[in-house]
């Protein structure tokens, strides 16, 4: 027929495909998409994570149905969800458990990236966005924590909006300007409301199917960090070392799905504050602006980045004084910077190791908190060992990955618990680590003897 | 003056909660009734009729009261007396802005108190009501003749104490007080206080004390009566207020184990599956 394509499908399909490329699509992302062979378990957690994000927005479509933003109804509202809409309860449960459960896959995700140097090239993009995703998370699960308006939805909020005063010159301004009031009010709730229905998750989706392209245009990453593309072809050209997505990979992550589903049901029906990790019980007592309660802590999944904030004293900026002065000579000294950068890099370094001491500690505190995550936007260019994966590192890397983990996990613990000087001291130490890891990675990733990394996968036939 | 008076209270009440958030008084572990009809039914009693004078249940209809066993009659003859209706929430007259000006701070809206006493990682919010309701004892100093461990200068008074009798008091505590010198000022102070609650406190300076702080009350009744009934009561009442901040924790419970069930054969199912598919991949 004039004007139509010519398509192998035929019938309703046929039509279909002659108008939209959905044969086309479904080939390239799902059974024609080639993935290694040799996923392993941590492999479970991009799809989990899908997963999760759908649970999110389905909860959330029906939670929004029945809640109210307006500070004077917005903590009944609440409990009359829990009460009185039909299955109310289990919605609202799915979606507290999902935020908690969304950090738990996504910081699993993010592990088996840095285990496998899945953010190596030619991954950045995938790993950029990755953390951009995270980013957007993180903000999500902020602007989503006011709406219960419990105690520690209001001051939680009102802590980290506060840190934005901490910047220079224009942050007392820029607070009121976030809140829209002088203190955390209606105002505040509104707009937090708005982001957190709207503009959030409508950035977070884009992300995520960028995250997706980006990937299925490298092909995935596996645990040996070998490149099927460059092993053995079939006769079709299709890597002998991969397998189609579907239906290989689709049946293998139902399994995973299963498992999860069977963690997450658990704790909505038999525990679902957790203990009072994910729904902190001072947030069953309703907003009150002239209470601060004696103690106030992020949810658990903030509070790595928490104790990093908090670990940043005025006597604490003297060690990361340090830290610049030894990373401007080191660079100039040593560092393979071209040009303009050799030089301008260590006078940057320079010039914030002076402010470190002029501007308040709180600020750097801020600084603190934000660079840890922003630091990881850079992993593909700090990491300079000559292999991907964590298999053909040297065993003392294998340590420093374990010291990264426990450490990240003290610090989340710290950041749970009032502050002490112990746990203070504690919290500055696991600041170091968790900063120097990074910093220093550039030197320590290409240390030590390596082994051999084999030219195509490892595979054991199930 | 009252105007400052009020403030000074609503500073200590303040105080207080903090104190009692801090750890403070060790709770009693309350005895789980949460399955029994009889002892939640019970506790809606006392509930509605000791609690619901200053306090609310905003969050709670009478009728969820079904949910543990109670028809809508059996609701309108006991439960309701000042003319609500069975399908309406559980609302008081009082004004939070009188209930500041007669208390010093207004009572809290009990709905979910439970849940918000409850301690990260610890007792729950039934042991604290199981244990702050069992902990008042007279104390002519305060304001309302009323003073508690688990809660000191609580503005509420112990509207419980025609069931629980009267009561005297020997409070110990042993603490310490950080000195400039880095050293710690040991004080051990004996409290006493009587049925009409008069108090005698001793405190001595301890030299040399190398322990732990010591928090140790023993409430006695004066003319030995056990305290067993009175606790039977309260750990009733306690329970109910734990039903009542989730009702539908009970079919939670219930439903979890068919929903695990299910997904443990739908696990099965997968797990088969994909193996079926990998079976010959090489």
């Amino acid at each position: 027929m004039a004007g139509e394509k010519t398509v192998e499908t035929t019938g309703f399909l046929g039509w279909i495909d002659r108008r939209f490329p959905l044969t086309t699509m479904f080939k390239e992302h799902m059974s024609e998409y080639y993935a290694p062979k040799n996923f392993n378990f941590w492999y479970f957690f991009g799809s989990l994570a899908m997963l999760v994000l759908v649970i999110q927005i389905v909860t959330g479509i029906f939670l929004v149905m029945n809640y109210k933003p307006d500070a004077k109804l917005a903590f009944e509202s609440v409990e009359y969800i829990m009460r009185e809409v039909p299955w109310g309860w289990l919605i609202r449960y799915m979606h507290s458990t999902g935020a908690s459960m969304f950090f738990v896959v996504v910081y699993l995700h993010m592990l088996r990236g840095l285990f496998y140097g899945s953010y190596r090239k030619p991954r950045e993009l995938v790993w950029i966005f990755g953390v951009a995703i995270f980013l957007c998370l993180m903000a999500e699960a902020f602007f989503g924590y006011l709406l219960p308006w419990g105690q520690m939805s209001y001051w939680g909020a009102q802590v980290i909006v506060n840190l934005f005063s901490a910047i220079p010159f224009i942050g007392p301004e820029l607070a009121i300007w976030i809140r829209g009031d002088y203190v955390v009010s209606d105002a505040t709730l509104n707009r937090f409301f708005a982001f957190h229905v709207i503009a959030i998750p409508l950035v977070l989706i884009g992300l995520v199917v960028a995250h997706i392209i980006a990937l299925h245009e490298v092909g995935s990453n596996n645990p040996d960090g070998v490149e099927i593309k460059q092993g053995p072809k079939d006769r079709n050209g299709h890597p002998v070392d991969g397998i189609p997505f579907h239906p290989y990979y689709s049946v293998h992550d139902i399994v995973g799905v299963a498992g999860f589903l069977m963690v997450f049901a658990a704790i909505i029906f038999f525990g679902p504050e957790m203990g009072g990790y994910f729904l902190e019980y001072n947030n069953f007592i309703p907003a009150d602006p002239l209470k601060t309660p004696p103690h106030i802590a992020p949810v658990w999944y903030f509070t790595p980045f928490y104790s990093m904030l908090r670990a940043t004293t005025a006597d604490f900026t003297w060690v990361l004084v340090a830290g610049a002065v030894v990373a401007a000579i080191a660079l100039f000294l040593k560092g393979n910077l071209k040009g303009i950068w050799r030089i301008a890099v260590p006078v940057i370094l320079l010039i914030v190791a002076v402010l470190l001491r002029i501007i308040d500690a709180k600020f750097w505190g801020v600084v603190a908190m934000g660079g840890a995550v922003v630091i990881l936007f850079f992993l593909p260019w700090l990491d300079h060992s000559p292999v991907k994966s964590i298999r053909y590192r040297p065993t003392w890397h294998k340590y420093l990955y374990a010291i990264f983990i426990i450490n990240f996990l003290v610090l989340g613990y710290l950041g749970t618990q009032a502050p002490n000087p112990t746990f203070n001291l504690m919290s500055q130490i696991g600041t170091v680590i968790y900063l120097s890891f990074f910093f220093v990675m550039p030197v320590w990733s290409r240390l030590g003897t390596f082994k051999q990394v084999p030219d195509r996968i490892t595979f054991h036939a199930h | 003056m009252i105007k400052k008076l009020l403030g000074t209270i609503a500073l200590s009440v303040l105080c207080a909660a903090s104190y009692a958030a801090g750890g403070g008084y060790k709770l009693d572990q309350a005895p789980d009734r949460m399955n029994d009809m009889a002892a939640l039914q019970n506790g809606a009693k006392l509930f509605v009729n000791y609690c619901l004078g200053c306090h609310s249940a905003n969050a709670m209809r009478y009728n969820k009261l079904t949910e543990i066993g109670l028809t809508d009659e059996q609701i309108k003859k006991n439960l309701l007396f000042t003319g609500e209706k069975v399908g309406d929430l559980m609302h008081i007259a009082m004004t939070p802005e009188d209930a500041k000006k007669w208390f010093g701070a207004a009572p809290p809206d009990l709905s979910v108190i439970a849940r918000a006493k409850s301690t990260t990682m610890g007792p729950s919010g039934v042991d604290y009501v199981y244990t702050f309701l069992r902990t008042f004892y007279r104390d002519t100093s305060k304001a309302t003749g009323w003073n508690n461990l688990v809660f000191p200068s609580v503005g509420m008074p112990n509207v419980l104490w025609q069931l629980q009798g009267p009561r005297i008091l020997d409070h110990v505590t042993i603490h310490g007080e950080a000195q400039a010198d880095g050293g710690t000022k040991w004080q051990r102070v004996t409290a006493k206080y009587d049925a009409q609650g008069y108090s005698e406190i001793k405190t001595e300076v301890l030299q040399n004390y190398t322990g732990s702080p010591v928090d140790k009350a023993i409430l006695s009744s004066p003319d030995g009566n056990s305290a067993s009934v009175f606790d039977h009561q309260v750990a009733d009442l306690a329970n109910f207020l734990g039903w009542m901040a989730e009702p539908m924790q009970l079919q939670r419970k219930t439903m979890g184990v068919w929903v695990l069930l299910f997904l443990a054969l739908f696990f099965v199912v997968a797990w088969r599956l994909n193996a079926a598919y990998w079976k010959h991949v090489k």
